[in-house]
């Protein structure tokens, strides 16, 4: 048996509420099928699996909060006697009170997705109204703020910060992007956040202390560079969901990949995976304007490479003044992995990556 | 407030009567020298004399017929017929007399008549004296059935009986006569409504007669598991006040009723069909009955408790309709 447990979306995560089964009990899922959706204090997740295997039953039902680790469902794996679900007592009704359907409709809540515990299993108003509780919308803001608080200040209670700042020059990257962007679609141009994502990433190809996780009181690098995009919501908050192998793929991918994160970051429709294995975060505030920015750490992560505004600024260079448009970078690291020389050897080599907008 | 017993509150209500109304009369087996076999009607033969308190044979479809007569002739009889197990020998007179002639007539003739009886098991008196029959006559159209379960309808559904310009039937349950309540001053009781006896919303108990304690205990048992059960007296068995317990039962989703007749064909099945016809999207749980076994009465008094209704079995079902059991 395969045991499907509830995944830690986070390090702000202890517990999840379970929104909605995808998969009923004899469906198939191979990895990657999105197989619940749950709520964590951010947002409505869905779930993925990353084992094959037969689902032979759902252990937890919607409604239900319960801490990470448990156990949700339960799976056959290959070659395993399937005990095949007694054959869906297909098309035989379930008992289903009369109220509890009229108040289903009412509420527009999918009977059968509902588990009954009225007398011989029936389904009540009151398992009724505790599915729509569970589907109905939570004070989403509150929680998310206490989900940061506690994050923020777990990571400033055992993070030995240190920062770097960095002025990069983007002149060179700015007239490759406009010359880049002319020749592409209106929807498919790039931006400057694109490119400094993928320096970072490249970056941390070099820099394995900066990509991994401090856990249990040692350092893990992690292979995979999967870096946490920070974005903000709407309704205030925000998220800093991973965008997968992000040193591997071309800037029209990352640029897809950014925008698509955004948009399903602000409807509330993230991936598990998306919020459980970002290796590092990168945050850009230019667009509000300031300067730079040193952002705290997220943990387990160990460090955070943050953007400020693009803006052209005087720059000397061989005894001469000109105008360039540049950036601040900064660096937010853990001391207990990487020490300031480290740091900077990381910043100087995103500033030069950045230098050559063509390799990237 | 007097504190009375059920059998006090019935003799008031008699002897109010006689007292102001000198076409009434009571009439019935052991009424006047023996003072009622349940000590009812003890006294009111000394006070009203052998003409208004009469004894009778033994012979209900004789005296119920002679008591059809006289409410034909313009008195207003009350009938005692001693139980309920008797009153099959008048079947025809109750049926197929008073409670027709009015149709039969065109209106011509009422039977103003008040029929008396004891009803309900509980006193090991076994198979053949321990009917709980209130149903049949609940069948009848041109009759009126009454169920006083507590002191004050005991006082009060008499003189509105008595007003009743058809034939009424009282069934008193022989397990009340020694209860004893607060009588309010000045009491009220039509004979129209059902009564909520308790308030709650997670379930109604609906019962009437002998079963209205026995729901009433029920219903404290339940408050002490956290579930508080609306308890609703029918009191009026024909017609059935059917608005009071559809209205509750809309409102608590779960209905039980309690009835000491048997099962099958039983006011009960009638209760629980119009809350089916009348609450049917309002339900959350299918509604139940608690009825008596459905054996003759035994005489053993372990066997006639284990047949009858009780507290114990209504809590059971109650816990059954939450999903408890």
């Amino acid at each position: 048996m395969i045991e499907f447990k509830l995944p830690s979306l986070g390090a702000d995560m202890d517990e999840g509420r379970l929104v909605e089964w995808k998969v009923k009990p004899g469906d198939p899922v191979k990895r990657g099928d999105v197989v619940a959706v749950v709520d964590t204090s951010k947002a409505a997740v869905d779930v993925e699996i990353w084992q094959e295997g037969i689902v032979q039953s759902l252990l937890v039902q919607p409604g239900e909060t319960v801490p990470v680790g448990t156990v949700l469902a339960l799976l056959s794996g290959e070659g395993e006697a399937a005990v095949v679900p007694a054959p869906a007592p297909s098309p035989a009704r379930r008992p289903v009170s009369p109220l509890a359907r009229k108040r289903a409709r009412e509420l527009g809540v999918d009977i059968e997705r509902i588990e009954g515990t009225g007398p011989s299993g029936s389904v009540t108003e009151q398992d009724v109204a505790r599915a729509a509780e569970a589907s109905a919308p939570v004070d989403r803001q509150a929680q998310m703020r206490q989900a940061i608080a506690a994050a923020m200040s777990r990571s400033k209670r055992e993070i030995p910060h240190y920062y770097l700042g960095e002025t990069i020059p983007l002149a060179t990257a700015a007239a490759w992007l406009t010359a880049c962007n002319a020749e592409r679609p209106v929807a498919e141009r790039l931006l400057m956040a694109a490119l400094q994502l993928k320096a970072v990433a490249l970056a941390c190809r070099e820099f394995p202390d900066m990509n991994g996780f401090w856990r249990d009181g040692a350092y893990v690098a992690s292979s995979a560079i999967h870096p946490g995009v920070a974005i903000s919501l709407r309704s205030g908050g925000l998220i800093a969901p991973a965008i997968h192998d992000a040193a591997d793929k071309p800037l029209g991918t990352l640029m897809r990949d950014l925008t698509d994160l955004v948009r399903r970051a602000r409807s509330g429709s993230l991936r598990s995976s998306e919020l459980s294995e970002p290796t590092i975060t990168v945050t850009n505030l230019g667009d509000q304007g300031v300067e730079s920015v040193f952002g705290v750490i997220y943990p387990p992560q160990v460090a955070l490479v943050g953007f400020g505004r693009i803006a052209e600024r005087p720059w000397a260079e061989n005894g001469s003044l000109s105008i360039r448009p540049t950036v601040s970078a900064s660096l937010s690291a853990d001391h207990r992995v990487s020490d300031g020389h480290r740091g900077a050897l990381f910043l100087a080599d995103i500033r030069e990556l950045l230098q050559h907008p063509e390799r990237l | 407030m007097r504190r009375i017993t059920y059998r006090e509150a019935l003799r008031e209500a008699l002897r109010e009567a006689l007292l102001q109304d000198a076409r009434v009369f009571l009439m019935g087996e052991d009424v006047g020298r023996y003072g009622g076999t349940y000590a009812v009607s003890k006294g009111l033969l000394e006070e009203f004399g052998p003409e208004r308190v009469r004894d009778t044979p033994l012979s209900e479809l004789a005296f119920v017929g002679a008591g059809i007569g006289a409410a034909l002739g313009g008195m207003r009889p009350i009938v005692e017929v001693m139980t309920v197990n008797f009153s099959l020998l008048a079947l025809d007179q109750i049926v197929n007399t008073a409670a027709l002639l009015r149709h039969m007539s065109g209106g011509q003739f009422g039977v103003p008549l008040v029929i008396r009886m004891a009803t309900g098991a509980g006193r090991q008196l076994a198979a053949q004296h321990s009917h709980s029959l209130e149903c049949w006559y609940a069948h009848v159209p041109g009759i009126k059935v009454l169920a006083p379960a507590t002191v004050e309808d005991a006082r009060g559904m008499l003189a509105p009986a008595l007003a009743d310009p058809d034939p009424v039937i009282l069934f008193e349950h022989a397990q009340l006569y020694n209860l004893e309540d607060d009588l309010p001053e000045p009491f009220t009781a039509d004979i129209a409504r059902a009564a909520v006896r308790r308030r709650g919303d997670d379930v109604t108990l609906i019962a009437y007669g002998g079963c209205l304690s026995k729901a009433l205990q029920a219903a404290d048992r339940l408050a002490d598991e956290g579930i508080a059960a609306e308890v609703i007296d029918l009191r009026v068995l024909r017609p059935l006040d059917t608005d009071t317990f559809v209205e509750s039962v809309r409102r608590t989703h779960r209905a039980v009723v309690v009835d000491e007749g048997w099962r099958s064909g039983s006011l009960a099945a009638e209760v629980l069909a119009r809350i089916v016809e009348q609450a049917f999207y309002d339900l959350d749980a299918p509604p139940a009955r608690v009825c008596s076994e459905e054996v003759p009465m035994p005489y053993a008094r372990h066997l006639e408790e284990a047949a009858l209704p009780q507290p114990a079995k209504i809590v059971d079902a109650v816990r059954g309709l939450m999903g408890r059991r």
